[in-house]
């Protein structure tokens, strides 16, 4: 058994190269009008919630300022990040990676659980499968900054609009929904930076991201039934 | 320092980068992607919001305490000024190309046709929004009423103002041009149009950015194709920047 499934790999590298045009493109894009609002409208800077700063060329796709262009390749990166959401999505739920190592009990979210995955994490990697730091953190990614990422890049959209005037009510606005795309795109920034850096501190990591890799648990001698094959706690009473 | 070899490495590679995306960017490959990918939004957008789909309208306290005016706010011809300053009594709206019947009409007689009223917001291409209560006609009776001949595909609209030293124009096609709250307004929130908003005419297309939105308006033709306007982009922006032509994104 595969630790990463050939669908995660896939879409893996897909998204990869098109978060990174989409936030590089973003910045260029920022720089056009750099004042965020909350509401439906907002065009003096006076009434902004936030004065962003001014990307630097290094930063922004292309390298200097072209709204048009960034434009293009923003519109045009949009496709296979918001088709591969929701393709990834599909195969999560399928596959059962989902099941299996996104979600979280209660337990998780306490403090005592977050220690002992940092402690775990920082050993001689014996750990496998997701700690509750990594079901807490990708479950963060996958359901709420990507589609949150996606829905406000579609609402502030005027074509879109007429297609589902409810998600910009939702979203408290068109100048909400692009003040709500810039925060999601950082704190999307934030879990890259994250993911590279522990990445790089083991790169097996990110071969196996090609390869497919080994699953851990799979290799180990007779394993005792997993939780979640276990009948649920309320539920029939137990066998025979 | 042992930094030195190692800057150069990653300056050299930026360099690489960039100069590989320019040369990407002007690609026909790239410009190919590019038009897939705008093709499919406006496709995508009507398939789910329907040709006859509504921009949202909003309440009067839902309207922005004041319209911004951007790119043209105003207009060199000594015509237009002098016109301006008389409240356009001899302002001529043009409906010609390839109709059966050409109009030329009155502000006057523009302000007689059945009219629409709605408070949408208008969305610019750099990000920001104000919303307003627009007045005018459809497009749609004025096309009606001059008859659009078999074969129109686009309406461009042709303006008084210009940018860059060239006239400014805009087109759209015939869903766009159909649609309900498609409008040639002569009124911002109970007032005729100020200068920096387009006065007399200007065009609502609730569904694109501001750029479609043609001000002072002087005539609509109706066209087989743009590709013998301006630089055939089909739009002043589209011509000079490069815009996308479907601002619907």
């Amino acid at each position: 058994m595969k630790k990463h499934a050939l669908s995660t790999r896939l879409w893996h590298w897909v998204n990869a190269a098109a978060i990174i045009v989409l936030f590089m493109t973003g910045l260029n894009i920022s720089n056009a009008h750099r004042y965020l609002y909350w509401g439906d409208y907002g065009f003096d800077p006076k009434d902004a919630w936030l004065s962003v700063i001014k990307f630097p060329g290094w930063a922004t796709i292309p390298q200097h300022y072209n709204l048009a262009l960034a434009r293009d390749w923003h519109t045009t990166a949009a496709w296979p990040f918001g088709v591969g959401l929701l393709f990834i999505w599909v195969a999560m739920l399928v596959n059962g990676h989902f099941r299996r190592d996104l979600t979280t009990t209660p337990r998780d979210w306490t403090p005592g659980a977050v220690i002992a995955s940092v402690k775990a994490h920082s050993g001689d990697g014996a750990a496998h499968g997701y700690n509750p730091v990594q079901r807490i953190l990708y479950g963060m990614v996958f359901g709420v900054l990507l589609p949150l990422m996606l829905f406000t890049g579609l609402a502030i959209s005027p074509g879109f609009q007429a297609a589902a005037p409810w998600l910009l009510d939702v979203l408290g606005g068109r100048q909400s929904a692009r003040s709500l795309h810039f925060i999601a795109a950082w704190g999307i920034f934030g879990f890259f930076v994250i993911h590279i850096v522990l990445a790089l501190i083991d790169w097996r990591l990110i071969l196996e991201m090609f390869t497919g890799g080994k699953r851990a648990d799979a290799a180990a001698p007779p394993a005792p039934p997993e939780p979640d094959t276990m009948p649920p706690e309320d539920g029939a009473p137990a066998h025979g | 320092m042992v930094d030195l070899p190692r800057r150069s490495l990653l300056a050299g590679i930026a360099a690489m980068g960039a100069a590989a995306c320019s040369k990407i960017n002007e690609s026909e490959t790239a410009k190919s992607l590019f038009k897939a990918a705008e093709d499919g939004h406006r496709i995508t957008h009507r398939a789910l919001a329907g040709k006859q789909g509504l921009a949202p309208e909003y309440s009067r306290a839902e309207r922005s305490p004041t319209f911004r005016g951007n790119g043209s706010v105003t207009v060199a011809d000594p015509f237009y000024q002098e016109q301006l300053t008389k409240g356009f009594p001899e302002w001529k709206l043009e409906v010609r190309g390839l109709v059966e019947k050409p109009l030329a009409l009155t502000l006057a007689e523009v302000r007689a046709l059945p009219q629409r009223t709605q408070i949408t917001r208008h969305d610019c291409v750099e990000g920001w929004s104000a919303i307003g209560e627009w007045q005018g006609p459809q497009l749609a009776a004025l096309l009606d009423a001059a008859k659009v001949k078999e074969g129109a595909n686009f309406i461009v609209f042709r303006c008084a103002d210009v940018l860059y030293g060239r006239d400014y124009y805009e087109s759209i096609d015939m869903v766009d041009a159909y649609h309900p709250q498609t409008i040639i307004a002569h009124t911002l929130n109970g007032e005729p149009l100020p200068e920096k908003n387009g006065a007399p005419l200007r065009m609502r297309i609730e569904r694109q950015l501001g750029y479609k939105q043609a001000k002072y308006v002087k005539a609509i033709e109706a066209v087989k194709s743009f590709d013998d306007i301006g630089q055939g982009k089909g739009g002043f922006w589209e011509d000079v920047a490069g815009y996308q032509w479907y601002a619907g994104v």
